[in-house]
C-alpha cells in the first residue's frame, strides 16, 4: 500500500521523489538533443563560413548579450536559494525568491525584446528586411537565421519557465509545502537551470565569434 | 422491522466474473484512463487504423507495379502513395507498435509495479499520437505529399507542395508522444521494480525496451528540430538546407538520419525482446546467454547512433566519413548476430512446441537474419554504390521490419492476448495465419532483392518490361500476405466474444505478469510481489 | 541534502567571474583558440551550475550519468557529422 501523500503507483514518497527527479533529468537530456540539432546547423555553418560568421556576430551588441547572461545567472542563484528554502519548509523566503527569479526572467525577455527591436532597425532580420554590405550577405543571413531561431526557441523556454515558476509561487502561497514536499520546486529548478545553461553556451557562440 | 437492512442473499447459481481492468465500460473511463493496460488498448486500436491506411497505399502501389508502364495512378500519385505508406508505417505503426502497445501493458507487470511512473503523461502520449496522426491523415486528404517519408531537401523545402508542412507537423507532434513514452519507460524501469527484482533478474523484454527507450529519448528530439527547420525554410524561405541560400542539403540528411537510423533500432529492438520471451517459453528452457543478450540490446542502442552515414554513401558525403560509417555499420551487426546465436542455442535441446507465438518467433529469427545480412551488403561502400536507392534496399528493410518486427509484434500479441483480454485465440487459425504470412511475405519481398540487384531503382512507378515477372510475383505475394494479416484481425476479434476463457498462465511461462489473473485487476497485483527467482526458470514452480 | 548558503553564494560569484572572463576573452585576438577557450569557460560555468545549483555533486551516480548523457550524445552528432565536412576537400571531387 502506498504511503500517504504519494501517487497511487508509488510505494513510498522517496520512490516518487526519485522518479520525479529522474524524469526531469531525462527530459533535460532530450532538451539538450533538441537544441543540439540547431547547434549542429550552427557548427556546419560556422565551419563553412568563418569570416562571414565573424562579421555577422560583430553586429550583435555584447552589452545586450552580456547583460542577459548576467541576469540569467542571477536568476539561477535566486532559483537555487528558492529550492533550498523549499527544502527547509520556509514559505516566505521561498515565495520571495521565486518572485525574484520570475522578475529576472521577465527582465531577460524585456532586454531580448529591446534587442530584437534594435536588430530590426539595423536591418538584420533575415528575409524581412535584411541588408548586408559585402559579398557574403547570404552567409551572414544564415548566421542571423540561426541567431533568431536559437534565441527565439530559448526565449520560448524562458517564458515557459516563468509560467511554471508562477504556478510554483501560487502553490507555495497556498501553503502546500512542508518539509519533504520540495519536489515540485526542485524539478522546476532543474528546468530553470537548464535554460540558463543553454544561454551560457549561446552567448559566446552568437556574440563572441572570433574576436572584437 | 423496516429499520433493519437485510443483506440480499447472493445468487450463487451464476458465477460473477471478477472485477478486472476491463470491467468499467463508460466512454470516459476509456478516454480519460491512466491505466497503462487500457492505454495499451487505445494504442492498439489506433495503430490498426493507421496500418490499414498504409496497407491500402501499399496495395495500390503493388497493383500499379503489375504493369511496366503504370496504368492505375499518375506518377505523382504513386509518389504520394509511397510517402504516406512510409510515414504511417514508420511513425504511426512500427515505432509505437510493441513499445506503446505491448510495452505499456507488460512492462509494469513484468517488474511487479502497479503502473508506469507517470500514468497521466502516458495518456498524454496517446493523445499527442492521435493529434499527430490526424495532421498526417489530413495532409493526405487535402492532396497528399510526394517527397517520400524521408522529406529530402531541397525538394521538400522548395519545390514540393505546401501539404508538406502539415504532414511534417503531424510527425513532429507524434515525436513528442514517442519521447514521453520513452521517458516514462526509463523512469519506470529504473525506479519501480519490485523488491528483489534486480537488473539481472529482469526479463530480456525489459532490457530491450529499456534500450529502445534510450533511443526514443535521445534521437527523437533531433528529428523534431530537423522537421522544424525544414518547416521554417519552407514557410519563410530562409534556412540552412538550400544551396541557393548558402546552405547544404546534405546537412538535412545528416540530421534526418541521425534520428532515423536509430529509429530503425527503435523498431527492431522491441521485436527482439519479444522473441527472447517466446523462444524461452516455447522451448521450455532458460534463455542461453542472458547477459550477452542484455548487453547486446544496450550495444545496439549505442552503436546504432554512430552509423547513420551509411544512408548517405552516394550523397556527396566525404568518402572518409563514409569509411568510418561503413566500419561502424559492420560493428553494429555484431550484437544482433550474438542475439541470433543465443536464440538458436536456446532452441538446441529444448522441448519445442509450435504454438502460434513460437511460429512467429521462428519466422522472425530466419527473416531477420536475411534482412540483417543484406544490410551488411549495403554497408559495404563499393557494393552500396550499385545498390543504393534500388529495390535491394527496399527488400532489405522490409525483411527486417515486416519479416522481423511485424512478426515479433504478432507473436507478442498472440502470446499476451490471453493476459490482455482474458480469452484464448483459436490456435489452429493462428498457426495457419502465421504460415500464410510467412509464405506471402517471402513471395512479396524476395523478388525485390533480385530486382534491386538487377538495377531497378526504388520509388519509380514504371520500369523496363523485363522486370515485370518479379513485380507480378511480388504482387501475388502481397495478396497472400494481406490474407495473413486479415485472418488475425478476424479471429482475434472473434475470440473476444467466443474465445475460450484464459487461465492466469496458459503458456506455463515464467515472469511476474503470469502470476496475475487474466485479465488482471486494475492494480495488477494484490500485493507487491517479492522476487527471489532467476529469470526464465523453466519449468516454473506453478506449471 | 540541504547545502549551506555559502555554496550557492560561492558558485554564483564564480559564475559572474567566469562571465567576465568570457567577455574579456572575446575582445582578445587568440586566433584559432578563441572558440576552444570560450567553450571551455562555458563548460566550466555549466559544471558549476550542474554540480551545485542542480545538486549533481551530492546526487546519485545515475544522476551523473543522465546529466552527462545528453551532452555526450550531442558530441556524437557533432563529431561524426563534422568528419564529413572536415574531410570533404581531402580528395578532389570527380563526377561519376
Amino acid at each position: 500500500m502506498p504511503e500517504a501523500g504519494t501517487a497511487h503507483q508509488f510505494e513510498t514518497l522517496e520512490q516518487q521523489r526519485d522518479a520525479d527527479l529522474l524524469g526531469m533529468w531525462t527530459f533535460l537530456a532530450t532538451e539538450v538533443m533538441f537544441f543540439g540539432g540547431l547547434i549542429m546547423c550552427y557548427t556546419f555553418a560556422r565551419f563553412s563560413y568563418p569570416s562571414a560568421f565573424e562579421s555577422a556576430s560583430h553586429r550583435l551588441y555584447v552589452a545586450y548579450g552580456g547583460t542577459n547572461t548576467a541576469i540569467l545567472l542571477c536568476s539561477s542563484f535566486t532559483m537555487a536559494l528558492a529550492v533550498r528554502a523549499a527544502q527547509m519548509g520556509r514559505r516566505k523566503p521561498l515565495i520571495g525568491l521565486l518572485l525574484a527569479t520570475i522578475l529576472f526572467g521577465l527582465a531577460f525577455l524585456t532586454v531580448k525584446g529591446f534587442e530584437y527591436h534594435t536588430d530590426y532597425v539595423e536591418h538584420l532580420v533575415p528575409r524581412w528586411n535584411f541588408r548586408w554590405e559585402g559579398s557574403d550577405g547570404r552567409q551572414a543571413e544564415i548566421f542571423f537565421w540561426l541567431y533568431f531561431i536559437l534565441t527565439m526557441l530559448h526565449a520560448l523556454h524562458v517564458a515557459i519557465g516563468i509560467g511554471i515558476l508562477a504556478i510554483m509561487a501560487v502553490l507555495a502561497w497556498r501553503g502546500r509545502i512542508r518539509e519533504g514536499s520540495d519536489i515540485p520546486f526542485e524539478i522546476s529548478g532543474l528546468y530553470w537551470h537548464f535554460v540558463d545553461i543553454v544561454w551560457v553556451f549561446l552567448f559566446p557562440l552568437l556574440y563572441l565569434v572570433g574576436h572584437r | 422491522m423496516n429499520s433493519v437492512q437485510t443483506m440480499p442473499v447472493p445468487d450463487t447459481t451464476a458465477v460473477q466474473p471478477p472485477e478486472n481492468y476491463l470491467t468499467e465500460h463508460t466512454v470516459s473511463s476509456w478516454l480519460l484512463t491512466t491505466d497503462h493496460k487500457r492505454i495499451c488498448i487505445l494504442y492498439l486500436l489506433s495503430i490498426i487504423v493507421f496500418f490499414a491506411i498504409a496497407a491500402v497505399a501499399a496495395a495500390m502501389m503493388r497493383i500499379e507495379l503489375l504493369w511496366p508502364d503504370g496504368r492505375l495512378v499518375l506518377p505523382e500519385t504513386y509518389n504520394k502513395l509511397f510517402t504516406i505508406h512510409g510515414v504511417l508505417m514508420v511513425w504511426f505503426f512500427l515505432i509505437p507498435s510493441i513499445p506503446a502497445v505491448l510495452g505499456n501493458f507488460v512492462i509494469p507487470m513484468m517488474i511487479g509495479a502497479r503502473d508506469v511512473a507517470f500514468p497521466k503523461l502516458n495518456l498524454l502520449s496517446w493523445y499527442l499520437f492521435m493529434l499527430g496522426g490526424s495532421f498526417v491523415v489530413y495532409s493526405v486528404v487535402v492532396g497528399g505529399v510526394d517527397t517520400g517519408w524521408t522529406f529530402y531537401t531541397p525538394y521538400s523545402t522548395t519545390y514540393a507542395n505546401p501539404n508538406v508542412i502539415t504532414m511534417v507537423a503531424g510527425v513532429f507532434i507524434a515525436g513528442f508522444s514517442s519521447i514521453l513514452t520513452g521517458l516514462n519507460f526509463i523512469v519506470t524501469i529504473h525506479k519501480m521494480r519490485a523488491p528483489g527484482m534486480t537488473w539481472f533478474r529482469l526479463p530480456l523484454f525489459i532490457w530491450s525496451l529499456y534500450s529502445t527507450s534510450l533511443i526514443l529519448v535521445l534521437a527523437t528530439p533531433v528529428l523534431a528540430i530537423t522537421l522544424l527547420a525544414i518547416s521554417v525554410e519552407r514557410i519563410w524561405g530562409v534556412g540552412i538546407f538550400d544551396p541557393n541560400l548558402g546552405g547544404d542539403p546534405v546537412l538535412f540528411q545528416h540530421m534526418f538520419w541521425f534520428y532515423s537510423h536509430p529509429a530503425v533500432y527503435i523498431m527492431i529492438l522491441p521485436g527482439m525482446g519479444v522473441v527472447s520471451e517466446l523462444i524461452a517459453c516455447f522451448s521450455r528452457k532458460k534463455i542461453f546467454g542472458y547477459n550477452f543478450i542484455a548487453f547486446s540490446s544496450l550495444a545496439i542502442a549505442v552503436i546504432g547512433f554512430l552509423v547513420w552515414g551509411h544512408h548517405m554513401f552516394v550523397s556527396s558525403q566525404s568518402i572518409y566519413a563514409g569509411m568510418v560509417f561503413s566500419i561502424l555499420s559492420f560493428v553494429v551487426a555484431v550484437p544482433s548476430a550474438i542475439k541470433v546465436f543465443n536464440w538458436t542455442a536456446t532452441l538446441y535441446k529444448g522441448s519445442i512446441s509450435f504454438d502460434t507465438p513460437m511460429l512467429y518467433a521462428l519466422g522472425f529469427i530466419g527473416l531477420f537474419t536475411i534482412g540483417g545480412l543484406t544490410g551488411l551488403f549495403l554497408a559495404a561502400l563499393a557494393v552500396d554504390v550499385h545498390l543504393h536507392d534500388t529495390y535491394f534496399v527496399v527488400a532489405h528493410f522490409h525483411y527486417i521490419m515486416v519479416g522481423g518486427m511485424v512478426m515479433g509484434f504478432m507473436g507478442g500479441l498472440h502470446y499476451w492476448w490471453p493476459k490482455i483480454t482474458g480469452r484464448m485465440y483459436p490456435e489452429v487459425a493462428g498457426r495457419i495465419a502465421a504460415l500464410v504470412t510467412f509464405v506471402g511475405f517471402n513471395l512479396t519481398f524476395f523478388p525485390l532483392f533480385l530486382l534491386g540487384y538487377l538495377g531497378q531503382p526504388r520509388r519509380y512507378h514504371s520500369y523496363p518490361p523485363e522486370f515485370q515477372i518479379f513485380h507480378i510475383l511480388s504482387t501475388a505475394g502481397a495478396s497472400i500476405l494481406g490474407i495473413g494479416y486479415l485472418m488475425p484481425l478476424i479471429y482475434l476479434l472473434w475470440s473476444l466474444r467466443y474465445g475460450e476463457k484464459a487461465p492466469a498462465n496458459p503458456w506455463r511461462a515464467t515472469g511476474l505478469e503470469w502470476q496475475t489473473p487474466s485479465p488482471p485487476p486494475r492494480d495488477n497485483f494484490e500485493q507487491t510481489p517479492i522476487v527471489v527467482e532467476e529469470p526464465y526458470n523453466y519449468p516454473p514452480e506453478n506449471a | 541534502m540541504i547545502q549551506p548558503p555559502r555554496i550557492y553564494i560561492g558558485t554564483f560569484l564564480a559564475l559572474i567571474a567566469l562571465l567576465g572572463a568570457t567577455i574579456v576573452a572575446g575582445y582578445i585576438d587568440l586566433g584559432q583558440l578563441n572558440l576552444p577557450i570560450a567553450m571551455s569557460i562555458s563548460i566550466a560555468k555549466t559544471l558549476l551550475i550542474m554540480l551545485f545549483f542542480m545538486h549533481v555533486w551530492h546526487g546519485s551516480r545515475l544522476t551523473w550519468i543522465v546529466a552527462g548523457a545528453g551532452f555526450f550524445w550531442l558530441m556524437m552528432l557533432l563529431a561524426l557529422a563534422m568528419t564529413d565536412y572536415a574531410t570533404r576537400h581531402w580528395t578532389p571531387v570527380t563526377p561519376f
